[in-house]
């Protein structure tokens, strides 16, 4: 069990800012993260697109965003759990909380601040017939360990890079690997685009464009995948032993939705006139996945919010105490680690 | 000054708009700010053409700007997409997109 102070789920911006915030109260942090990195939407969608808005930065990349705030936060050590997503959360008669991931990795903590900003990123799915039905029976979107395709038969969909990489390792691996897409062209890192044409030239990668997947056939695991291309409309069926789709990832709220909290158009309802607490005391909402009246989903905004969350934080763990707040430029940043930041002081010496 | 759109809603209601051409708008934000489809299903990625939640089908002939790399890219990506598919958050609300009339694609599930 990892136990910790503030649990935060969500390490994208204001998940990691928060971080900072509890660190000046003294307040140890731990993350859990769908993603298999620590940045959110900064790092998985635009980490090279420029942001103009964050307060003190004229512009900075997503991407160097959350580098920076990694940075920032590195003295107060906040322990991370990626790549795994919050399933269920139970409450304990001591009041704090438990939070189980899909991987079984359980958490707690006195405090819970959810910062999922649009929720955690699901693989999307290709909108066929019986696919369900196939899922861990020939159908992966994620390619966990690449052995499970050793010498088996595998057709893969997509046009972007996981479907070109993923084409090109397992084209070594799989006794047969073909790659489906809408397009004749691909768009992904050239040495990627490159690689699979040699692979094709050489026969290793049955490449077929512009084709989609239409049916699905087998009986209890998935054995043949049919294909129609997109100006023919000729179909042919290709027996398989797998069938990985990979069509980029895109944000669901997920589990959360069924912890009881307020919901209100896909977003969790909090109290802006406080602290950014949900209806469960104890249970906070802060950034993209949070919703007030006048909401902003701002990046800045989720930053105020964080912090406000953490002074709340604070009075629920230590209710006896009166907390002053104290400017990091008074106070400077002492970290967990033993790590110290302040002002170089001013000196008071005679001039002879 | 205002454009009149016809927006045709995931639910087959169609409801005619006005639009303003002077405050930055896409017309994403357009359905969005007359809530024609629930907030959290609309526009999900802000505007950068990275997901498709705001895929519609251009039903009438208006000329539109050319689509740009990264639309091109999320459109091939994209599900139920139609020769006029476009993403709205990639059209520019201008005097020339007077009576536009365009119909939202289904919700990706």
């Amino acid at each position: 069990m990892i136990k910790t102070d503030i649990l935060i789920i969500g390490a994208g911006p204001t998940g990691l800012f928060a971080v900072f915030e509890a660190g000046l109260l003294k307040l140890k942090c731990h993350l859990i993260d769908a993603l298999p990195q620590a940045g959110g939407q900064c790092a998985e969608i635009y980490p090279k697109k420029p942001i103009y808005d964050i307060p003190g930065f004229p512009e900075v990349l997503a991407g160097d965003l959350v580098d920076n705030l990694m940075e920032q936060i590195k003295p107060f050590q906040p322990g991370f759990t990626l790549g795994e997503r919050a399933d269920t959360i139970e409450k304990l008669d001591d009041g704090s909380f438990v939070v189980t991931t899909n991987k079984g990795t359980k958490h707690q903590a006195p405090i819970v601040a959810i910062a999922g900003g649009l929720g955690s990123f699901e693989p999307r799915k290709p909108q066929l017939e019986n696919l369900a039905k196939f899922e861990d029976n020939g159908i992966a979107y994620m390619i966990k360990d690449p052995e499970v395709y050793r010498n088996k038969k595998v057709l893969i969909a997509g046009g972007g890079d996981s479907a070109l990489d993923w084409s090109i390792f397992l084209a070594n691996v799989a006794s047969e690997v073909t790659l489906v897409h809408r397009r004749n062209e691909f768009r992904g890192a050239l040495d990627s685009v490159e690689k699979v044409q040699e692979l094709k030239n050489l026969g290793k990668i049955n490449l077929i464009t512009p084709a989609e997947v239409v049916d699905l056939m087998g009986e209890a695991t998935l054995h043949t995948v049919v294909v129609e291309k997109t100006d023919s409309k000729e179909r042919m069926a290709i027996e398989v032993d797998n069938f990985i789709p990979l069509f980029g990832l895109s944000p669901k709220l997920g589990p959360i939705a069924d912890w009881g909290l307020d919901i209100e158009k896909n977003a969790i309802k909090v109290d802006n006139t406080l602290d950014y607490q949900t209806n469960i005391p104890g249970i906070y909402a802060i950034g993209d996945v949070n919703t007030y009246p006048g909401k902003l989903k701002l990046i800045l905004c989720g930053f105020h919010e964080a912090t406000l969350m953490c002074q709340s934080a604070y009075q629920r763990i230590f209710p006896d105490r009166k907390y002053v707040m104290k400017y990091t430029t008074v106070g400077g940043v002492t970290g967990f680690d033993g790590s110290k930041k302040e002002a170089p002081k001013a000196v008071v010496k005679a001039i002879n | 000054m205002d454009i009149k759109i016809k927006i045709t809603d995931r639910d087959g209601v169609l409801h005619e708009v006005d639009a303003p051409t002077d405050m930055n708008m896409n017309l994403m934000e357009v359905v969005r700010s007359y809530e024609l489809a629930p907030e959290g299903t609309i526009g999900i990625c802000g505007g950068m053409a990275m997901c498709a939640s705001c895929q519609c089908y251009v039903k009438s002939e208006h000329e539109l700007p050319e689509k740009s790399d990264d639309e091109d890219a999320m459109l091939a990506e994209a599900f139920n997409v139609e020769d006029n598919s476009r993403l709205g958050c990639q059209i520019h609300i201008t005097e020339d997109l007077e009576g536009l009339e365009v119909e939202l694609a289904p919700e990706e599930v």
